[in-house]
C-alpha cells in the first residue's frame, strides 16, 4: 500500500484507497478522492459519514491504516509528514468551531498566520516590517476587521471570529483550503460574502468545503462529492447527485 | 510600533528600576559595604531570594506562557548548583590540601594534590578516587560551562523524548516529576559520584578569596544575583515579546491550531524547555554558593512544586508576577520557619508557626488557585495605571469571556 | 605439658581405628587433660574416649559434661558422681557402684562451657540411638551444627534401626553430608556428592561449597600433586599489581617502590636544596622525582627499586594459580559438577521466587493505584493528595490499634473505618475544591498539591516525624514457603488477595451497579446525563469519595508492612500515577497491567543490582519515560475518538 500514485498534472490532492478504523468502527472505508489545483468542491454527507475524519487524514491529525494521500504538482506523500509540515506544504484548514487565539489581539493572530519562516530560531529573531503590517491591515480589511486590529480575538462576535479565522487562512497562502462548515452561525449577509469569497479563492487554489446547508452549496455552484459510511457514494453536479436514488435514500430523503 | 523594546514593554522598565533601587538600598544598608543595618546573614537570604526570583521567571515562561507545568525545574536549578559546587569544593579542598602538603620537605606533585583532594572529598562516602564526573572540576574554565551544558542537555533529551511522544498536560507534569524523582534518587546514592546524601559543602568559600570576609562576599554575590536577575528578566521579556511570545501563548491556548498554521510546536516546546532549564541552572549556580551547601534533598519533587506555588501566587503569565511570588512567598516562608513569627496561644493548643506554616501555605495555595488565579500580580490590573501605553499587558475584559469559555 | 600432650593426643586420635585402645587406657593417658581441660586442646582426647567403643565412654562423657565426674584425691581414680546426703555417691567407670565419699575426698571436675560444648558434640553419636525421638532429633541438630569425622560411623550405624521415617530420612541426608566431607575414599565421596545433584536446599549448597574453597598461590613452576582449580595469567585473570603483590608476599620478589616510599627516600637525601642533583622546587613532578631517585640509586644511596621491566620479568618467571584446599581432584570435580546442576535449578527457582516478589509488589502498586484508577482514570481528576489519603488510612489503622489491643479485631475495625475517614475527606475535598476546577486539570493538580502539602504537615504535627508501627495480627506472621528459595510472607499473600478483591469490587461497581452506570454516563457526557435525571454533582462526589476511600483501605494494608510516617503517601504517589499512566488511563485492566509491569520491572532491576534499591527506582523511572515513547497512551490504550485529545 505504499506505492505512490503516478504523477497527474490534473489533480493537486489525490487520496486513494484510504481506510481508518477506530476500535473496530470503520470511519473511512477505501475512500478515493481527487481535486485539481484550481477547483471548488463541496463535500456533503450525513453525520458520521467520515467528513471530519477525511479532513483529519489530509491534515495529518489522523494516520490512515492503509491507502495513499499525495499532494502537489510534484506528488509528495502526506502520510509521513507532521501536521505542521503539511500545513507548511500548503494545506490550510478551517475548523467547524471558530478557533482563534482568544487571548491575543486580531493583529497578533494574523501575524502568527502570516506566511513566513516557522522554526523557533527564525521566529525568535523575526521582527515585523512595514510590509507585514500592511499585509495584516489588508487581510483585516478584506474580512471587515480593519477597525478591530488591536482588540482581543476573544472579544469578537462569533461571526467575526469566523472571519478572522478565514483571514488567518488567507495569510497562510495555502494551495489547498479545507473548510469545515463555514456558514454555521453566520447571518444571511455573511453567508453571501462567504460564498463570494470561496468562489473567488477557488480561482487561484483548490478549495474543499464541507457543509450541511444545501442552499449554501447550491450557491457555490460546484462539483459535489457525497460521502456515506466512509466512502464516496456519488460525485458530480448538485443536480446530478440529488437525483441519485442512493443519495436520496441515505441523506436527502429523510 | 517602531518604538524601542523597553518602550514597548513598560513593565520591564519599571521592574528594572525597582530592582536597581532595591539593590542600591540593600548595598548601602549592608554590613559589607554600607552602614551595617542589614546583617550578612540577611544579605545572603536576599541574594538567594533574587536567584529564586530568576528560577521563578523561568518557571513562568514554561508554565505561565507556554502552558507546560513542569515539575522539574528545581532539578535543573539544583543541577546548576551542583556544577558550580563541584568546582568550588574542588578548588577549596585543593587549597587546603596544598597547604597541608606544604609541610613536607618535598614539594607535592600534581598527582599527589589530586589524590589528596579526592581522599578529602570522597572519604566521607568511602572513596578515594575522583569519579569521572569530576573530570573538569579542577578548572573553572572547563567546569563552569557545564552549568549550562549539563542541565541543557538533560532538558533537551528529556524534552525531545516527551514532546516527540506528544505527552502533554498533566501527563507531562507527572512525567517531569518522575524525572526529578529519578534524578534525586540517583544523587542520593553514594556511588553517584556526588557524595550521596552528604552533598557538597563549604561552597561559600570562593577560591583565592579566603581573606575576603563573608560580609563583603555576600554583598558581591547579592549584586551579582541582582545583575543576573535583571539580565534574565530582559532576556525573557525579549523572548516573550513579539511573534515568538505570541506563538508560545498560542501553544498554551490551542497547540493543535498552531500546528495547523504550520508551526512545529514540539520544536518550540523543546526550545523553551531547554532555555528555561538553562536559566534555572544559572540561578542555581549563583544560589548555592550563597547557601553554602547542596544535597540531593534540594531537588526533591516537592521543591519544584513549591516553585509552581510561588509562580501561581505571584501571578503566572506575567514576568513580574513570578518575581513577586517568589520573593514574597520565600521571604515569608523564611520568616515563619525561622521562628521569628510570634506563636499564637489558643489556650488548649499553641500554634507554632514552624509547624503550621506549611499547612498555611498549602491552604493559601488552594485558595489562590480557586479564587485568585491571577495571583498577586493580578492586583496590578486593578490599579488605574497612567504608565501604560499602547496595547494592554495582561488579561483584561476579554479574560472574562475566556473564563466563560473555559467553564 | 601442651607440647607433650598435643602430639600425643593427635596420635591417639589418628591411630584410633587401628589401635582401639581401651577406655581405661585412654583415660589414664589423658589424665591431665581430663582434670584440667582446655578448649583448644581437649578435642582429640574427647574423640579418643568416644572412639574406644566402650559403652561406658558415653556415661563418662555425659558425667564429664554434666560436671559429675570426679577424681578421688587419695588415689586419682575417676568416678561418676551423684549427690548423696553424706557427700557423693560414687560409681566406677565400669558402671559398678563404689559406695559414697565425703565431698572433701573428691575433686569434682568443672570443665568450662567451651569444653562442655565439645563433649556434647561428641556425645551426639551416642544419643543417635536414644529411645526418645526428641533426643535423637537434638543429636542430629548437633551434628548438622558441627559435623565431625567421628560422627559418621555411628550415624551410619544408627540409620538401619531408625523407626521414625522422618528422622531416618534426615539421618541419611546427614550421612551423605558427612560422607562427602569425611568419606574414606574418593569414590564414596564422589557418590555422595553426586547423589545431591539437583537438591536446592540451602544446607546442601552449604555442604558442597567448602569443598571448593581455593587459595591463590604463586610458584616458580606448577607444583605436582596438588589440586589446582585454575592457573592465572597476570593481566587477564588477575591484575598485574595483585599478581606482583602475591610475589612480594611469597618472598619471591622485592617490594615495589611506592610513591610514598620514594618521597620519603627523597626527603631523607635532601642535600643543599637538591636531591640527586635535582633542585627541590622541581620535585613537584613525578618525572623529575623518578630522575632524582635514579640518581640516588646510581650513587648507591638508596636500594634499587623494581623497575617495570623487572616486574614484567618476575611475573613472566612465575606461575599463578588457585589451589583447592581439598586435595582430591575427583571430589572437587564432582562437587563442581553437582553445584553447577544445583545452580541451574536454583536459578529457575529464584526466577519463580522473583515472580512471586514481583507479583506482591505489583499488588501493592495496584492497591495504591486503584483509587487513582477511579478518580484519575474514570473522572480524569488529578488528585495529588491521593498519597495523603493512603497515609490517612494508615494512621487510622494506627489510632485504632492504640484503642483496640487485639490486632485481629483492630484490623477488622480499621479497614472500614479507614474507608469511612478517607471517603469523608474525599467528599469534602471534591465539594470544596475539585468541583470548582473541573476541566482545568493543571489547576486541579496544583490545588490538590496544596492540600497534599497541608495534610502531610498536619500529620507530622499530630503524630510526629518518627515512624508509627501498624502491627499485623499474629496469624499473618510468617511466610508461605515452598522450599528454601521460594517463599512469600502471609502479609503479602493477604495484600495480593486484597488487590484481587478490589479488582472484583471495581468491576462489579462499574459494570453491575446503577452507580457505575451513572458514573460512566456522567464521565462520557455530563450534560446528557443531567438531562436524563442523573445528578452529576452527586455522582462525581460519590465516585471521588469511593476512590479516596479505597486509598484509605490501601493505606491500612500498606501500613502493615511499611512504617507509617507522614511521607508514606508521597512515597507511593509517583509510582501510583505511573502505574495508571503506563497502564492506560481510564481502564482498570490497564492499571493492573501497569502495576504488573512496574512491579515486575522493579524486581528484576533489584535482582540484577540487589545492593542498590535507589538505583533500581531510578532505572525504573527512566524505563517508564522511555516506555511512554512507544506507547504514549499506555499498555491498554483507548483508541480513536474515544481517547480524546
Amino acid at each position: 500500500m505504499t506505492t505512490i500514485a503516478p504523477a497527474r498534472t490534473t489533480s493537486l490532492l489525490e487520496v486513494s484507497g484510504v481506510s481508518v478504523t477506530f476500535d473496530g468502527f470503520r470511519a473511512i472505508n477505501n475512500l478515493s478522492f481527487a481535486i485539481g489545483p484550481q477547483e471548488l468542491r463541496a463535500v456533503i454527507g450525513p453525520n458520521g459519514a467520515g467528513k471530519t475524519t477525511f479532513m483529519d487524514i489530509v491534515t495529518g491529525k489522523t494516520r490512515p491504516d492503509e491507502g495513499t494521500v499525495v499532494f502537489g504538482e510534484v506528488p509528495r506523500s502526506l502520510l509521513r509528514m507532521s501536521e505542521a509540515q503539511i500545513a507548511r506544504a500548503g494545506v490550510g484548514r478551517k475548523f467547524q468551531r471558530p478557533t482563534v487565539f482568544e487571548d491575543q489581539s486580531v493583529s497578533e493572530n494574523l501575524m502568527l498566520a502570516l506566511k513566513a519562516a516557522r522554526t523557533p530560531w527564525r521566529v525568535l529573531f523575526w521582527r515585523e516590517t512595514a510590509k507585514d503590517r500592511v499585509r495584516v491591515a489588508e487581510l483585516a480589511a478584506q474580512v471587515g476587521l480593519a477597525d478591530h486590529l488591536s482588540r482581543k480575538a476573544g472579544e469578537l462576535s462569533h461571526g467575526q471570529k469566523q472571519w478572522l479565522e478565514i483571514a488567518m487562512l488567507l495569510a497562510q497562502e495555502p494551495r489547498l483550503l479545507l473548510v469545515d462548515e463555514p456558514a454555521a452561525g453566520m447571518s444571511f449577509l455573511e453567508r453571501e460574502q462567504t460564498t463570494a469569497l470561496l468562489v473567488e479563492l477557488a480561482k487561484t487554489r483548490a478549495v474543499v468545503v464541507v457543509e450541511h446547508d444545501m442552499e449554501f452549496i447550491r450557491r457555490l455552484n460546484c462539483k459535489v462529492t457525497v460521502l456515506h459510511e466512509g466512502s464516496v457514494l456519488a460525485e458530480g453536479s448538485l443536480d446530478h447527485v440529488t437525483k441519485n436514488p442512493q443519495v436520496i435514500e441515505v441523506y436527502l430523503g429523510r | 510600533m517602531t518604538r524601542t523594546f523597553l518602550a514597548r514593554n513598560p513593565s520591564t522598565l519599571w521592574f528594572l528600576l525597582v530592582l536597581a533601587l532595591f539593590t542600591l538600598c540593600v548595598t548601602v544598608l549592608a554590613e559589607g559595604f554600607g552602614i551595617g543595618l542589614i546583617p550578612t546573614a540577611f544579605v545572603k537570604v536576599l541574594g538567594k531570594t533574587l536567584c529564586l526570583c530568576l528560577v521563578a521567571l523561568a518557571m513562568d515562561l514554561i508554565w505561565g506562557y507556554t502552558g507546560i507545568l513542569s515539575l522539574g525545574h528545581m532539578a535543573f536549578f539544583a543541577l546548576g548548583g551542583y556544577m558550580t559546587g563541584m568546582w568550588l569544593m574542588y578548588a577549596r579542598t585543593e587549597e587546603i590540601v596544598v597547604q597541608a602538603l606544604a609541610g613536607s620537605p618535598i614539594p607535592p606533585t600534581p598527582e599527589e594534590v589530586a589524590q589528596g583532594v579526592a581522599t578529602q572529598i570522597f572519604g566521607v562516602v568511602g572513596g578515594s578516587d575522583l569519579p569521572v564526573v569530576w573530570t573538569f572540576a579542577h578548572s573553572a574554565f572547563l567546569q563552569l560551562p557545564l552549568v549550562l551544558i549539563v542541565p541543557g542537555v538533560l532538558a533537551l533529551v528529556f524534552g525531545w523524548l516527551a514532546f516527540r511522544a506528544r505527552v502533554n498536560g498533566v501527563y507531562l507534569s507527572i512525567l517531569t516529576q518522575a524525572m526529578t524523582l529519578a534524578l534525586t534518587l540517583y544523587l542520593f546514592q553514594n556511588d553517584s559520584g556526588l557524595r550521596g546524601n552528604n552533598g557538597l559543602s563549604g561552597l561559600q568559600n570562593l577560591p583565592g578569596l579566603a581573606d575576603v570576609p563573608q560580609s563583603t562576599l555576600s554583598i558581591l554575590f547579592f549584586l551579582a544575583s541582582a545583575l543576573l536577575l535583571a539580565a534574565g528578566y530582559l532576556l525573557l521579556a525579549w523572548v516573550t515579546s513579539g511573534k515568538f511570545g505570541s506563538a508560545l501563548r498560542a501553544i498554551r491556548d490551542d497547540e493543535q491550531r498552531l500546528r495547523f498554521l504550520g508551526y512545529p510546536v514540539e520544536g518550540y516546546k523543546l526550545f523553551v524547555f531547554t532555555l528555561t532549564a538553562m536559566v534555572a541552572a544559572v540561578a542555581g549556580a549563583f544560589y548555592y554558593p550563597q547557601a553554602g551547601i547542596i544535597n540531593p534533598a534540594e531537588l526533591a519533587p516537592i521543591a519544584s512544586i513549591y516553585l509552581a506555588v510561588w509562580v501561581a501566587i505571584g501571578g503566572r503569565g506575567r514576568l513580574y508576577g513570578a518575581v513577586i511570588g517568589a520573593a514574597f512567598v520565600s521571604l515569608l516562608s523564611s520568616w515563619f520557619t525561622g521562628g521569628m513569627a510570634p506563636a499564637i496561644p489558643l489556650g488548649f493548643y499553641t500554634i507554632k508557626w514552624v509547624d503550621w506554616w506549611t499547612v498555611l501555605l498549602g491552604l493559601a495555595f488552594v485558595l489562590v488557585t480557586l479564587f485568585a488565579p491571577r495571583g498577586i500580580g493580578g492586583l496590578f490590573d486593578r490599579l488605574p495605571s497612567p504608565r501604560r501605553h499602547g496595547a494592554q499587558l495582561g488579561p483584561d475584559d476579554g479574560a472574562l469571556r475566556e473564563k466563560e469559555a473555559d467553564a | 605439658m601442651f607440647r607433650f600432650l598435643l602430639p600425643l593426643a593427635m596420635a591417639v586420635c589418628l591411630a584410633l581405628p587401628a589401635l582401639a585402645q581401651t577406655l581405661p587406657e585412654v583415660v589414664e593417658a589423658s589424665r591431665a587433660q581430663i582434670e584440667k581441660p582446655s578448649r583448644q586442646t581437649v578435642g582429640p582426647v574427647i574423640d579418643a574416649i568416644a572412639s574406644t567403643g566402650d559403652p561406658a565412654a558415653a556415661a563418662l562423657l555425659q558425667a564429664w559434661a554434666d560436671r559429675k565426674l570426679g577424681v578421688r584425691k587419695a588415689d586419682g581414680v575417676f568416678f561418676l558422681l551423684e549427690k548423696a546426703p553424706e557427700g557423693w555417691a560414687l560409681t566406677g567407670l565400669d558402671g559398678a557402684a563404689a559406695g559414697t565419699a565425703p565431698t572433701s575426698d573428691i575433686t569434682d571436675l568443672k570443665p568450662n562451657a567451651g569444653v562442655r560444648e565439645l563433649i556434647g558434640a561428641v556425645l551426639v553419636q551416642f544419643t543417635l540411638t536414644d529411645p526418645d525421638p526428641a533426643q535423637r532429633t537434638r543429636a542430629l541438630d548437633a551434628i548438622a551444627r558441627s559435623p565431625a569425622k567421628a560422627q559418621l560411623a555411628p550415624l551410619r550405624a544408627s540409620i538401619e534401626d531408625e523407626a521414625d521415617p522422618g528422622l531416618k530420612a534426615r539421618k541419611e541426608h546427614l550421612a551423605t553430608f558427612l560422607t562427602l566431607q569425611f568419606g574414606d575414599d574418593s569414590a564414596t565421596r564422589v557418590v555422595a556428592i553426586e547423589s545431591l545433584a539437583g537438591d536446592t536446599a540451602l544446607d546442601v549448597r552449604a555442604a558442597l561449597n567448602p569443598l571448593l574453597v581455593t587459595s591463590r598461590k604463586v610458584a616458580v613452576a606448577l607444583p605436582q600433586g596438588v589440586n589446582i582449580a585454575a592457573t592465572l595469567t597476570p593481566g587477564k585473570d588477575i591484575p598485574r599489581e595483585a599478581a606482583y603483590d602475591l610475589l612480594v608476599g611469597a618472598g619471591l620478589a622485592p617490594a615495589r617502590l611506592t610513591l610514598a616510599d620514594q618521597k620519603a627516600a627523597l626527603a631523607a637525601h635532601l642535600e643543599n636544596g637538591a636531591v640527586g642533583g635535582v633542585p627541590l622546587a622541581e620535585l613537584a613532578s613525578q618525572q623529575l622525582r623518578d630522575a632524582a631517585y635514579e640518581a640516588l640509586e646510581k650513587s648507591g644511596q638508596v636500594p634499587a627499586a623494581a623497575t617495570d621491566a623487572e616486574v614484567a620479568a618476575a611475573l613472566e618467571a612465575h606461575v599463578f594459580y588457585d589451589q583447592y584446599a581439598e586435595p582430591d581432584p575427583a571430589v572437587t570435580d564432582a562437587a563442581r559438577r553437582t553445584l553447577a546442576s544445583i545452580e541451574t535449578r536454583v536459578g529457575l527457582m529464584t526466577a519463580a521466587d522473583l515472580g512471586l516478589d514481583a507479583l506482591s509488589l505489583a499488588s501493592i502498586y495496584f492497591l495504591a493505584a486503584i483509587g487513582l484508577a477511579i478518580t484519575f482514570g474514570v473522572m480524569r481528576v488529578i488528585n495529588m493528595a491521593h498519597g495523603e489519603f493512603i497515609m490517612m488510612g494508615a494512621y487510622t489503622g494506627y489510632v485504632v490499634q492504640q484503642m483496640i489491643p487485639n490486632y485481629t479485631v483492630s484490623i477488622l475495625v480499621a479497614l472500614p473505618l479507614a474507608f469511612a475517614v478517607t471517603f469523608a475527606a474525599g467528599v469534602a475535598m471534591e465539594r470544596l475544591v475539585i468541583r470548582h476546577l473541573y476541566k482545568r486539570p493543571l489547576e486541579t493538580l496544583l490545588a490538590t498539591f496544596g492540600i497534599s502539602i497541608a495534610l502531610q504537615q498536619i500529620a507530622k504535627n499530630i503524630f510526629g516525624t518518627q515512624a508509627r508501627p501498624l502491627t499485623a495480627p499474629a496469624w499473618l506472621d510468617g511466610a508461605l514457603s515452598f522450599n528454601d528459595i521460594i517463599s512469600i510472607s502471609y502479609i503479602r499473600v493477604a495484600i495480593f488477595l486484597l488487590a484481587l478483591l478490589f479488582l472484583g469490587f471495581f468491576l462489579w461497581l462499574m459494570k453491575r451497579t446503577r452507580l457505575g452506570l451513572e458514573v460512566r454516563a456522567v464521565t462520557q457526557n455530563p450534560a446528557m446525563a443531567a438531562s436524563m435525571g442523573i445528578d452529576p454533582d452527586r455522582i462525581n462526589m460519590l465516585t471521588f469519595g469511593i476512590g479516596s476511600g479505597i486509598a484509605g483501605i490501601a493505606g491500612v494494608a500498606i501500613g502493615l508492612f511499611a512504617k507509617v510516617t507522614s511521607e508514606l503517601g508521597s512515597d507511593y504517589i509517583v509510582q501510583s500515577f505511573m502505574t495508571v499512566v503506563v497502564g492506560g488511563v481510564g481502564n482498570i485492566w490497564g492499571a493492573l497491567a501497569g502495576a504488573a509491569m512496574i512491579g515486575g520491572f522493579q524486581k528484576v532491576i533489584e535482582w540484577l543490582n540487589p545492593s542498590n534499591t535507589l538505583a533500581a527506582q531510578t532505572y525504573m523511572i527512566l524505563f517508564i519515560i522511555l516506555f511512554i515513547q512507544f506507547r504514549p497512551r499506555g499498555i491498554i490504550a483507548l483508541k480513536g475518538r474515544a481517547a480524546g485529545d
